[in-house]
């Protein structure tokens, strides 16, 4: 079988000489030819990898030569097995610049796939979404809106949907207007050694069962690492443990679509739990976030809850969250919201902070025995002299409190995520073989 | 048995008729899932013949009550199945026989000037005296015709976009686009660019099982053909006919089949119209199994709680889609509305349908922002 390099070493070269042509423009001795021959250079290698994506089978390789390569619609693969690779996160990108159709950059419906060692740029909506699928791997991708954070850009960078063993590790997602690393619907999954920068969300992990979100830097987003729970899904999820990451200086303006759940998200958050059950923070570097280091918060806080908005059996409640062994510093000096702002102004004065930890205190009493809640469903924190800001948002911030007392409990440990295909520095045939052995 | 007979008599008649005096047409051919020719005309489904683009015998034309809006394309849709098969009536999901070959025409009528007309008047895209059947070249811009085929393992979709001398489609697994002038009936214009779908694209719809991935033909279902259709040999339900012709076994009593409303037939109620065109536009993704299922908003024509279809539904994931507004529907208030913000963009990261669209639909979107209007209710 032919390999998509080979079909492409002609537009490859063209695409050299192009570029060469490019750089040339810009000291003045360009012409409109150059300019002609890289828009067919480009065009050739769309229909080229339009083509290859189609007509792939099980096992194949579509590996993509170094360039930059403009592409005008949505690239789509439905064929399990494959793997897509680039030179580099820097040294293949496709660019959507001038993007005509579709929501995506590229989306996929496929198990075993693996994409790596490319970039995905400014595409008008998601830029990586897979919708279902098992044994995924997304691997040094660079999804990036190349004009920094502005509203108008594509909503999601990287995306799996509704998939099964996830693998994301050594991407890098920037410019996203919701989530830069956005988990959805997903079950067992690891994320780590990314960086997420200059998005609304830089990673989020959403109605998901079993994540491990480690090793991974989240800096200049509106939120740094986000766990939530939406209602009216399919989904409930639970179960992420989030450690060993740098969250700081998540400042920059929230500049999410309104009504996008993380458009509630205020500026300067560092790791928000919103409605999620059974999460772990633990171990993280996390510093100058000017709203709070941590948030946990439930459904309500988010301002969409209605009894007609959200069925019946969803938990806005977040239960049993663990905060331990982080490593706090600055933050909370300035909150994003109106409400928190007066409040700090209020309880910690003018030069004075928010604590580290930011609670909205609202607890279910239906599932309270002797006016407590049970351990296992409290917000447990063990993280020396980091204090928790009880704002009790359920009584109009009438109780505000740091009292400790009440978090200082431990909870029983998650357990590790582990996914049977993964071998850090494994090559794509290596995925393929354990993978072939699993089935 | 007698149906078949009957469709077996009728086929020569009707190719007697829609011939004339010509020679006659090789049959349908029916090719493997790995011999698909490279040229639309090979397989002599729908042919342009004598400045005209003419089904061939037994390929018979079939319409729906409420269509898919692809930017105002009209659309010419047939039925072909092997002599002696059938299909078996379903509520849902016909089961059709192996063989079974759907084709769609997608057309526009012809301006003055290499303009394109923006119109909902059929009349003067027929032959004279073939209306419904047979496309009178010289009035229309042929731009690809779609093959939705049946195997033995399942339908395969193929696009075959036609040539600008309109004599040859040719297949484009990679779809494609061009550019083109829109002139509406008040005169205004429109450039568009008008695209082809890949072959990817194709299951994006037509795999309305996002797990399952087989594709399935969404138009031609009981709900969508419950209606009449005006043939060569007189007007008869579609349904029918094509149990008349040997197409369709086990059709229940008439008064048991469901029939959605023509979104435009304002004798039916807001709500019958607007629940229609969600079906057909939006139902094939956002069911519970579909490619948007994850997104908790079902506009299938099954779901009945008001919040899955919209009202006073959070959104999730709809980043640009939101438009700044808080729910899909607020009862009383298009304008806060998310659904009809993105039935009425034309930004691919905002819009819905996500394909086969960069114009926006205006009679379906005030059909859409009038059922809101009409809603009783609000979300707080």
């Amino acid at each position: 079988m032919k390999t998509a390099a080979q079909k492409m070493g002609i537009a490859g070269v063209a695409l050299a000489a192009v570029l060469a042509g490019a750089c040339s423009k810009d000291v003045g001795t360009a012409s409109p030819q150059a300019d002609q021959a890289q828009a067919s250079a480009s065009k050739d290698f769309q229909k080229n990898l339009l083509e290859q994506l189609i007509s792939a089978k099980t096992g194949d390789v579509i590996e993509l030569p170094a360039g930059t390569f403009h592409l005008n619609r949505s690239l789509s693969l439905d064929v399990d097995g494959v793997t897509i690779r680039g030179a580099g996160k820097d040294k293949t990108v496709l660019s959507f610049k001038n993007q005509i159709q579709g929501a995506e950059g590229l989306l996929v419906n496929a198990s075993d796939f693996t994409i790596e060692n490319l970039a995905i740029e400014d595409t008008i909506g998601d830029a990586l979404k897979v919708n279902e699928g098992k044994n995924i791997v997304i691997r040094n991708v660079r999804v990036e809106w190349t004009n920094g954070p502005a509203t108008e850009n594509g909503a999601y960078g990287i995306y799996p949907v509704r998939t099964t063993n996830t693998l994301l590790e050594g991407n890098v997602a920037i410019g996203a207007s919701d989530a830069g690393i956005y988990v959805g619907q997903s079950r067992n999954v690891i994320v780590r050694n990314n960086r997420a920068e200059s998005n609304v969300a830089g990673i989020e992990i959403e109605n998901t069962i079993g994540a491990d979100v480690y090793d991974n830097v989240a800096t200049k987003n509106a939120g740094g690492i986000l766990v939530f729970n939406m209602p009216n899904l399919p989904q409930p999820g639970h179960s992420t443990r989030v450690y060993n990451n740098k969250v700081f200086k998540n400042n920059t303006e929230n500049f999410g679509h309104k009504g996008t759940p993380v458009a509630a998200v205020p500026a300067g958050s560092g790791v928000v739990i919103n409605s999620n059950d059974n999460v772990e923070i633990f171990d993280n570097d996390i510093a100058d976030n000017d709203t709070a280091n941590v948030i946990v918060s439930s459904y309500f806080m988010a301002g969409y809850y209605t009894d007609k908005s959200t069925q019946k059996a969803f938990d806005p409640y977040p239960e049993g969250i663990y905060v331990y062994g982080n490593k706090f510093s600055g933050g909370g000096g300035s909150p994003g919201l109106m409400k928190l702002k007066a409040l700090k102004v209020a309880e910690f004065g003018l030069s004075g902070s928010l604590p580290d930890i930011l609670w909205d205190g609202a607890v279910d009493a239906n599932k309270m025995v002797d006016g407590k809640l049970p351990d296992a469903l409290k917000l447990c924190v063990d993280n020396g002299d980091a204090k928790v800001l009880n704002v009790d948002f359920q009584h109009d911030f009438k109780n505000i409190t740091t009292e400790m007392d009440s978090h200082q409990c431990s909870l029983k440990k998650l357990p590790q995520i582990v996914l049977d295909f993964d071998k850090p520095q494994g090559d794509g045939k290596e995925v393929a073989k354990v993978e072939a052995s699993d089935a | 048995m007698r149906k078949l007979v009957w469709g077996a008599v009728l086929a020569p008649i009707l190719a007697l008729t829609l011939q004339g005096c010509d020679a006659p047409r090789e049959q349908v051919t029916f090719f493997e899932r790995d011999a698909v020719p490279e040229k639309l005309s090979a397989w002599h489904l729908v042919e342009a013949i004598d400045g005209e683009l003419s089904p061939n015998a037994g390929v018979t034309p079939y319409d729906l009550n409420t269509a898919l809006f692809s930017d105002y394309a009209h659309k010419l849709r047939t039925v072909w199945m092997p002599a002696g098969k059938s299909a078996k009536y379903a509520k849902e999901d016909f089961d059709y026989p192996v063989g079974t070959v759907l084709t769609k025409t997608f057309y526009y009528p012809k301006g003055k000037n290499g303009t394109i007309l923006r119109t909902d008047d059929y009349s003067n895209d027929y032959v004279p005296g073939a209306a419904g059947e047979r496309l009178q070249l010289a009035n229309v811009r042929l731009m690809e015709t779609r093959i939705l085929v049946k195997r033995a393992d399942g339908w395969q979709a193929l696009p075959y976009v036609w040539n600008k001398e309109q004599t040859e489609a040719t297949l484009q697994i990679a779809g494609d686009a061009s550019r083109m002038k829109m002139v509406s009936e008040s005169g205004d214009s429109d450039d568009f660019t008008y695209v082809v779908p890949d072959r990817n694209q194709c299951a994006g719809c037509h795999a309305d099982n996002h797990s399952k991935k087989a594709l399935h033909p969404l138009g031609p279902r009981a709900r969508h053909l419950n209606k009449d259709y005006t043939y060569g040999t007189g007007t008869q339900n579609q349904l029918l006919h094509w149990q008349q012709i040997g197409y369709l076994t086990g059709l229940p009593e008439f008064a048991e089949i469901p029939r959605d409303a023509d979104y435009a037939d304002i004798s039916a109620s807001l709500d019958e119209r607007a629940r229609a065109y969600l079906d057909i536009n939006c139902g094939h993704c956002h069911n519970p199994s579909g490619p948007a299922g994850y997104s908790g908003l079902d506009l299938y024509h099954e779901e009945t709680v008001a919040r899955r279809y919209g009202v006073c539904k959070p959104p999730i994931a709809a980043g640009t889609g939101s438009g700044d507004h808080l729910f899909d529907i607020v009862p009383g208030q298009p304008g806060q509305s998310i659904i009809p913000f993105r039935v009425g963009s034309t930004n691919p990261g905002a819009m819905m349908p996500e394909l086969g669209r960069t114009l926006v639909h205006e009679k379906g979107l005030a059909l859409l922002r009038d059922w809101i209007a009409s809603m009783p209710g609000s979300c707080s």
